[in-house]
């Protein structure tokens, strides 16, 4: 077959992704940007989605390289395929991004959450409570008599199952980390 | 040689390593020290501009017809903040800016001191990438990466930000790097795979055409020259963006004149009817694809670009391919010549006896001069009396713009410098003093709109004072030509604010400023008005009344796709739909 009889769609004869990219189909992708640790980095990230009309569902950042300077932020975002094909393209033209990974078509990966959840209650809605918690492997990392407050780790659609949970037994106050994503092998 | 010195000193002892020989700016508080240094050297000049905006606009100029990085020198607060649109203009056209500005010192920054401003946070969005410097010995390395980065891959503005105890502190100077030590190397060679199906493309088309944009001029001359090479090898038609005129002449024999929501017939209806586009450094902006859904329908499209995010980001491309336009066009050329220099002969000769078809309609004729200059004809005796001079062209923004990208024809690249994406009027008054600057025995005129004019015009001010003799070509129809024509078509003629009642008199505002005014109203008198401006050895500002209500023709209306485009004198009412008044 010649080269140029390359059938829509595929994009085996290409460095680039040649799905039909204009489709209205909304998909969640989890993106890992490597960048260098420098003032401002992280406001040009997100100024770039802000300002091109891009969603953040989640993003995380730390530095992970302390010699290297480099920090990795972890982005989950959501669009149609041709955004987020846009958004890989213009995080790579900041000058100190070093890498960008889609963690979501790079073959299989592990994300992860951490969440605290403070539930306040007494009696059978306490006990209740404690008893959850222990089939979700959250563990109990403050306590008063009146309280407690879980540590909960998993993935996202793990601690919104907690959390809904949790709500009837006197959920109070969350706080999430956003995800942290890795691919899985070497 | 001790290599130890001030901040201020290491800032000029970096331009003059980077080669650089003019700097575009204006003195504030919070530059003295890197002025006072300035003051003390002679291999930089200084053009002291008016106005912060003018000192960008003017280093685009420069940089434009030289594609070397212009350079801009401003104080902190207004002075960063009057840079703002000309940064914008920069970054939307690609073009190589780096600026340099002061900032209070780091112990009072986010005090609210005087004349502060968060320059780097408001230059974010407006630059490729900028640089706050809070340590002297961060500043020489800073500066030479700020080159860099202004221009490797798709060029643009930087800034760098130095607060000014890190102009007065000492430090070690660091010169170039000899090695690249910067992580930023954008690709440049395009990958052969996608070249190779490139070439099987070009080998088959029947209706071929290149569309090529700034990206060609961008790359330096050897991409223009390749262009023409393989324009010339293959007969193929080529068409150009409002960026991308010069790269190949206007007077060569593949030539279709521009295309776009003002380009010419045959050029958009080439576009409409082709079975491959290849588009070589242009970005498929919305003035030059009108419709999307309805653009080039039948065609399979090139994409040769060196940034990846301009790639399928508005239009999908079937042989994309990343690199720097030189280089890609070269390893097309050689793979193309090695397979034989086939082209399907037969097809492009069908395919030239239509588009031969399509030029007689002459979309570009005009109703004769009678009692009052036509604008049309204002730019065609500009181009008679001009076009085998050694000559620059500047614009403002509006309908003068397009007849100018319509009526002038551009032999070479770097020739002609317009506001193009951000579309900036007041720009063509300080680019022109900075194409002066960089060549100086040149004709460099700025053809403009009365309205545009204005809004820079304080920079005659500059043009007087470093003698440089540019020429202020304004065709004066006393009104916001392009607003006034899309409230004629949109609105119900409803003129809107898009005239003014009180213009100045051009020819005592010229003496004002010490340059020499010409009026000319009268179409017999034009050729003599003409040579006249020519012929003064110094800037002129030349006040051409022309037809207030002249539209400019062919258009695109927002909204519609190539082949339905307006021509001269046609009905125009009811063209636009709901629809593509939203696209304005």
């Amino acid at each position: 077959m010649s080269a140029l009889k390359i059938k829509k769609g595929s994009s085996k004869h290409s460095a680039y992704n040649l799905r039909p990219n204009f489709s209205d189909v909304q998909e969640t992708h989890t993106i890992a940007v490597l960048v260098e640790n420098e003032p401002g980095v992280l406001a040009r990230v997100i100024g770039l989605f802000s300002g091109r009309g891009y969603n953040i569902d989640s993003l995380t950042v730390a530095e992970v390289d302390h010699e290297g300077h480099l920090s990795r932020i972890t982005i989950v975002t959501t669009g149609t395929p041709q955004v987020i094909e846009q958004i890989k393209a213009q995080l790579g033209r900041i000058v100190p991004v070093h890498e960008v990974h889609d963690l979501t078509v790079e073959g299989k990966s592990v994300e992860r959450e951490l969440a605290l959840f403070k539930v306040n209650g007494t009696g059978d809605k306490r006990v209740e409570a404690l008893r959850l918690a222990d089939i979700f492997r959250a563990n109990v990392v403050d306590s008063t008599l009146e309280s407690f407050v879980f540590q909960l780790t998993g993935t996202p659609d793990k601690i919104d199952a907690f959390a809904d949970l949790m709500r009837p037994l006197g959920l109070a106050e969350v706080a999430r980390t956003g995800v942290a994503a890795l691919a899985r092998g070497i | 040689m001790t290599r130890q010195m001030t901040g201020a000193k290491m800032v000029v002892q970096a331009l003059k390593d980077q080669g650089v020989d003019t700097v575009f700016g204006y003195p504030g508080g919070a530059v003295l020290p890197i002025y006072d240094e300035v003051f003390q050297q002679n291999d930089i000049r200084h053009i002291l501009v008016r106005h912060e905006q003018g000192a960008v606009h003017a280093a685009e100029g420069y940089a434009r017809s030289t594609g070397k990085p212009g350079v801009v020198l401003v104080t902190s607060g207004p002075g960063a903040t009057n840079a703002v649109t000309g940064l914008t203009d920069a970054l939307m056209d690609s073009i190589p800016i780096v600026v340099l500005t002061g900032q209070v010192p780091t112990f009072m920054i986010g005090s609210d001191a005087f004349q502060e401003a968060d320059t780097v946070g408001i230059t974010r969005p407006c630059t490729k990438h900028n640089w706050l410097v809070k340590d002297t010995a961060r500043l020489s390395s800073t500066i030479h990466e700020a080159f860099h980065v202004a221009t490797s891959g798709r060029p643009g503005p930087v800034l760098v930000d130095i607060p000014k105890d890190v102009q007065f502190a000492s430090s070690q100077y660091q010169g170039i790097p000899k090695v690249a030590t910067s992580h930023y190397q954008p690709q440049v060679k395009g990958d052969m795979q996608m070249i190779e199906h490139l070439v099987e493309a070009i080998e088959m088309a029947e209706r071929p055409v290149f569309y090529t944009g700034g990206g060609v001029i961008n790359s330096g001359p050897a991409a223009s020259q390749l262009l023409r090479e393989i324009v010339e090898a293959t007969g193929f038609p080529i068409t150009s963006t409002l960026m991308g005129l010069g790269a190949y002449p206007a007077s060569g024999k593949n030539w279709l004149g521009m295309l776009g929501m003002h380009g010419l017939y045959e050029a958009n209806l080439v576009m409409h009817g082709c079975d491959l586009m290849i588009n070589i450094g242009a970005r498929f902006d919305d003035r030059i694809t009108g419709r999307l859904d309805a653009f080039s329908p039948n065609s399979r499209k090139a994409h040769i670009d060196i940034d990846p995010s301009s790639i399928n980001k508005v239009m999908k491309t079937d042989f994309p391919v990343v690199g720097d336009v030189a280089h890609v066009l070269e390893d097309v050329l050689n793979l193309w010549k090695a397979r034989g220099r086939k082209v399907n002969r037969e097809a492009i000769a069908r395919w030239w006896k239509q588009i031969e078809e399509w030029k007689k309609v002459d979309c570009l004729k005009y109703k004769p001069s009678e009692g009052t200059i036509r604008p049309q004809h204002a730019l065609s005796r500009l181009e008679a009396l001009t076009k085998d001079r050694d000559r620059y062209i500047c614009t403002e923004v509006g309908q003068h713009q397009m007849w100018a990208a319509q009526y002038l024809g551009f032999e070479d690249p770097n020739r002609w410098m317009t506001s193009g994406g951000l579309g900036t009027m007041g720009y063509g008054t300080p680019a022109s003093i900075g194409v002066q600057i960089a060549h100086p025995d040149s004709l460099v005129i700025n053809v403009a709109g009365e309205a545009s004019w204005l809004m820079n015009m304080q920079e005659m001010g500059t043009a007087v004072q470093y003698r440089l003799p540019v020429k202020q070509f304004i065709l004066n129809n006393e009104r916001l030509g392009m607003v006034r024509q899309w409230q004629e078509l949109l609105h119900g003629e409803r003129y809107s604010q898009s005239w003014s009642e009180a213009l100045p008199d051009f020819v005592k505002l010229a003496e004002a400023f010490g340059a020499k005014g010409i009026l000319c109203k009268d179409p017999a008198d034009l050729d003599d008005a003409i040579m006249e401006m020519l012929d003064y050895d110094g800037p002129v500002i030349f006040d051409c009344l022309v037809e207030k209500h002249e539209n400019c023709f062919p258009m695109i209306p927002s909204g519609a796709p190539h082949n339905k485009m307006l021509l001269g004198d046609a009905s125009t009412k009811g063209a636009i739909g709901a629809k593509g008044a939203v696209m304005v």
